[in-house]
């Protein structure tokens, strides 16, 4: 009655869509139309907190071996950690600027998660190939982030942030448990089913 | 073109922009989701529903990126372009 991983893998694919065009519309209409109507301001931080929650389900049900749960594990914790900072500073709880470099250390320990429970090489299948895509994305991308603690403000950099989190979603979208990736599938793989 | 008119040129089209773009992001996602299933039907599954197990029904990624284009527009999109023009409104 589980679903496929890759399944997993398109419904937050969906959540991280969704997220994403929402950051892009605060960056195109500005913070202070963004956040004109109170619970918008909580909405994409919100959201990313959800993932982190739900991403501890995908943790119990989808280990299948203790490096599979020690990356599901901290891509739930850092995910919460940075939603919640978000919240927080969004609500003005949270004054300090530095919460904000939850963000860029989200994205290292997700891309190194990634990176480091993918044991087949590149080529191996297509999942292979874009859980290295992934991390590499998200730890190139961390500089992002880190560059919007120091310029909040900054339209291009939110624009950037936004457009990282479309592009992370799309290679989600782009995920089959077994596929060929560029005619490349190993044999060890196993036999595609779609 | 004296400093006075570029600003205010500038920020005629800034204005002008925005609210396009924001009412333009909902239905391009849908768009791609709709252009995607066309280009692979086999992945909706609703086309051929027989002999397919609960989650092939539900988990379909075209579609998925429709309704992630549905609900931003209909939830974020049309409440926010009300916003900007009200906030443009109200800064004239």
């Amino acid at each position: 009655m589980q679903p496929h991983a890759e399944m997993v893998h398109w419904f937050f694919a969906a959540g991280i869509l969704f997220v994403g065009a929402c950051l892009l519309c605060e960056a195109i209409v500005g913070r202070e139309v963004w956040q004109m109507r109170p619970w918008r301001k909580y909405l994409w931080p919100g959201t990313a907190f959800l993932m982190g929650v739900l991403l501890w389900p995908v943790m119990a049900f989808f280990t299948n071996s203790a490096i599979h749960m020690y990356a599901h594990g901290s891509w739930a914790e850092f995910l919460m950690l940075a939603g919640g900072a978000e919240l927080g500073l969004v609500h003005g709880r949270l004054t300090s600027r530095w919460w904000r470099l939850t963000w860029p250390l989200a994205f290292v320990v997700t891309g190194t998660a990634f990176i480091v429970h993918e044991q087949n090489p590149w080529y191996f299948a297509r999942s292979a190939f874009l859980h290295h895509l992934i991390g590499w994305t998200f730890l190139i991308a961390a500089l992002i982030p880190l560059a919007l603690v120091w310029r909040p403000r900054s339209a291009a950099l939110q624009a950037c942030f936004a457009l990282v989190i479309v592009v992370v979603s799309v290679q989600l979208f782009a995920d089959r448990d077994v596929a060929p990736v560029f005619g490349h599938l190993s044999p060890l793989a196993g036999t595609p089913h779609r | 073109m004296s400093n006075t008119y570029a600003t205010h040129a500038s920020a005629e089209r800034t204005r002008f922009s925005r609210p396009q773009l924001v009412s333009l992001l909902g239905p391009l996602i849908s768009t791609g989701g709709i252009v995607w299933a066309v280009l692979q039907p086999y992945r909706v599954t609703l086309l051929h529903p027989f002999g397919q197990g609960f989650w092939w029904l539900v988990a379909e990624p075209p579609l998925l990126v429709v309704l992630v284009g549905v609900l931003f527009t209909f939830l974020v999109a049309r409440p926010l372009l009300r916003d900007l023009e009200e906030h443009r409104a109200a800064s004239r």
